[in-house]
């Protein structure tokens, strides 16, 4: 089980740490896995160690100790190999201003050792996906913020990678192109096959795209997993229900609730509507425990706790603790 | 940690990128076209000059470099002049710029090494200056053609080549200068000031505190000052470079330098020397200033190989 987990891995990052000559600790015995096709998101406040980790993963700053394995190479041993099958979208990609949109993304796929042919069909299959083609050969001073976005995914699209890792790729961007640009890396997975790393700090993005997240402080990370497990770690498993009942007459609705088995707490939040702690989804026993005391149901809602809510306990546990 | 990859892999597309980025700036317009418009005043001058003065030389050529009749220098003046501000203007922002138009994650995140970065914009600009410098260089020879109605001889074309190698380096030289302030430097005002700060101080002043050091260690009017400050002067890139076209250009000179009796005992004054023995009398000069090209480039690859991106 453990080797075919393993295999599945695209990147393994074993203790993994980051000190800079001053002592600073970046990264400290940092271990994530990815898997093929999954898309993990990284979340943390700024200088978590995010940017670090990445960079470390691509070849571009060494680690202080630990090991790094994409896709069974060692960036630090075969850096080219590695940056030719990972492509990399910082969260403040810049272009040569004076070259057109063509001419830039011509100048990396040049990196790349394909022919004249083979560049051109993929820029123009690349730019066609972002909408891109009527603007192309303008320079690309003449580019919009979010056409700048556009054009740096473009360049992913160009790599073909196997691994894309996008930091923050849809900042300062309108709704509509946020969500265009979120379907597009959905696409990425689900057509391209590609293991996305994508760190962002909008975590309803995070979350509607995330199969997996990372949770980042001072250099490690403590908690990974779905949102779900996360919240289960860090809410001790509970959920709460929302029920919605009709015309009570003289039922006393939370004294049959909690009669229940599962059920911890129970909140009036306003007439007809009760909130319920239960440790684990139990509203067929909630329906007919109502149904069966004549009480009219009109809806029941399992609240899930959304990543924000992860987030925000985590980092308040995080800072109580210091 | 040894390398499995191909060292220079990236380096012929860093290095046409950085050509034609060069060459198709409008500071590097506005350059080359101050160098062939000030060229073709000295030439015209020197051309005109050479009508009136010269009866009788077999190195009319190389006289296009350095005759000049006042108010216009000779092309030679012009050129220790315009070189080195060319040789800055190319690199003071060779680097930085990347930093700060927030390019140079994205290129390296691409599949090079990060030295082929540098490596690539020092041979983008030994190209575009290259282009530029022969391009004058043809212009002299085919002034020469035309108003004298001589082709010029072997020997003059290989001085002449000499000397274009001469300038090349020279302005190589700054642009590494300037290259190197552009790697330690985030802010492009702050390496184009110390660059052409450091240019001033080399060019200007350091005539007058390599005399002043020399005079007040060795004492005024002394063969060891005088030797001091040869020495002291030859620090410059400017003595070197200067040196090197004097031997070049005006094949009479048979010592650069303080000048010793020994050294005129059994000499022909006057007579030029073969082209090998201007050679031989400029290779420390030359060395020196290859060995300068080399120093600034190790430098400004150390320093960028370990700065954090």
């Amino acid at each position: 089980m453990a080797t075919e987990r393993q295999s599945a891995n695209v990147v393994t990052l074993r203790n993994l740490s980051k000190i800079y000559g001053n002592n600073t600790v970046a990264v400290d015995s940092l271990s994530l896995e990815l898997r093929k096709g999954e898309v993990f998101g990284i979340l943390g406040p700024n200088g978590a160690g995010k940017t670090t980790t990445i960079r470390m993963m691509l070849g571009l700053t060494e680690p202080t100790s630990g090991s790094i394995d994409i896709l069974g190479m060692d960036p630090l041993r075969t850096p080219l190999e590695v940056k030719r099958n990972v492509a990399y979208m910082p969260d403040d990609m810049g272009f040569y201003e004076d070259m057109s949109g063509y001419e830039n993304l011509d100048y990396t796929a040049r990196f790349l050792g394909l022919g004249y042919d083979e560049r051109r069909s993929r820029i123009l299959a690349a730019v066609s996906r972002m909408r891109l083609e009527h603007r192309l050969s303008d320079r690309v001073r003449t580019y919009s913020h979010g056409m700048k976005r556009r054009l740096a995914l473009a360049e992913v699209l160009v790599k073909r990678p196997a691994i894309a890792i996008l930091d923050e790729p849809t900042q300062g961007l309108d709704p509509h192109s946020t969500a265009e640009f979120l379907t597009l890396i959905r696409s990425l997975k689900k057509e391209e096959g590609m293991s996305v790393i994508l760190a962002s700090h909008h975590l309803d993005e995070v979350q509607s795209i995330c199969d997996r997240v990372g949770l980042f402080h001072a250099g490690r990370m403590d908690l990974s997993g779905t949102v779900d497990e996360l919240a289960t770690r860090l809410f001790g498993g509970k959920m709460e229900v929302v029920v919605e009942v009709g015309e009570t007459g003289n039922r006393d609705v939370a004294k049959i609730l909690g009669t229940i088995d599962g059920v911890s707490h129970i909140l009036q939040e306003k007439e007809g509507v009760y909130r319920v702690t239960v440790d684990s989804d139990i509203r067929p026993g909630i329906a007919s425990a109502l149904v069966d005391s004549d009480v009219a149901l009109y809806s029941m809602d399992v609240h899930r706790h959304t990543l924000d809510a992860v987030y925000q306990a985590y980092y308040k546990e995080v800072h109580d603790a210091a | 940690m040894r390398r499995n990859d191909s060292a220079l892999r990236g380096l012929r597309v860093v290095a046409v990128k950085e050509l034609q980025d060069f060459t198709g700036s409008a500071r590097m317009v506005i350059l080359t076209a101050l160098i062939l418009i000030t060229a073709a005043s000295s030439l015209y001058t020197a051309t005109n000059t050479m009508k009136t003065v010269v009866s009788e030389d077999e190195f009319l050529l190389l006289s296009l470099f350095t005759l000049s009749r006042n108010p216009v220098p000779s092309l030679l003046s012009f050129l220790s002049f315009l070189v080195p501000l060319t040789g800055i203007a190319m690199g003071f922002d060779v680097v930085n710029s990347e930093f700060q138009n927030r390019t140079l994650k994205r290129v390296l995140s691409q599949p090079i090494h990060r030295d082929v970065l540098l490596f690539g914009k020092a041979v983008g600009a030994l190209g575009a200056m290259a282009v530029v410098l022969l391009a004058l260089w043809m212009l002299v020879i085919g002034s020469a053609m035309l108003v004298l109605g001589l082709p010029p001889s072997t020997e003059q074309v290989a001085r002449a080549l000499a000397f274009y190698g001469v300038t090349l380096a020279f302005g190589m030289f700054w642009f590494l200068v300037a290259m190197f302030f552009s790697v330690v430097f985030r802010q492009q005002a702050t390496s184009a000031l110390v660059s052409l700060g450091l240019w001033l101080l080399l060019t200007v002043f350091w005539s007058m505190i390599a005399q002043v050091v020399a005079t007040a260690v060795g004492g005024v009017g002394s063969f060891q000052a005088a030797r001091l400050e040869v020495l002291l002067s030859r620090i410059s890139p400017n003595t070197l470079f200067a040196e090197s076209a004097l031997a070049l250009l005006s094949p009479s000179t048979r010592t650069l330098g303080v000048v010793m009796f020994t050294q005129l005992e059994g000499a022909l004054m006057g007579s030029p020397l073969p082209f090998g023995q201007s050679l031989l009398l400029i290779w420390p000069q030359l060395s020196a200033l290859v060995a300068l090209l080399v120093l600034l480039f190790t430098a400004s690859y150390v320093v960028f190989q370990r700065q954090e991106l």
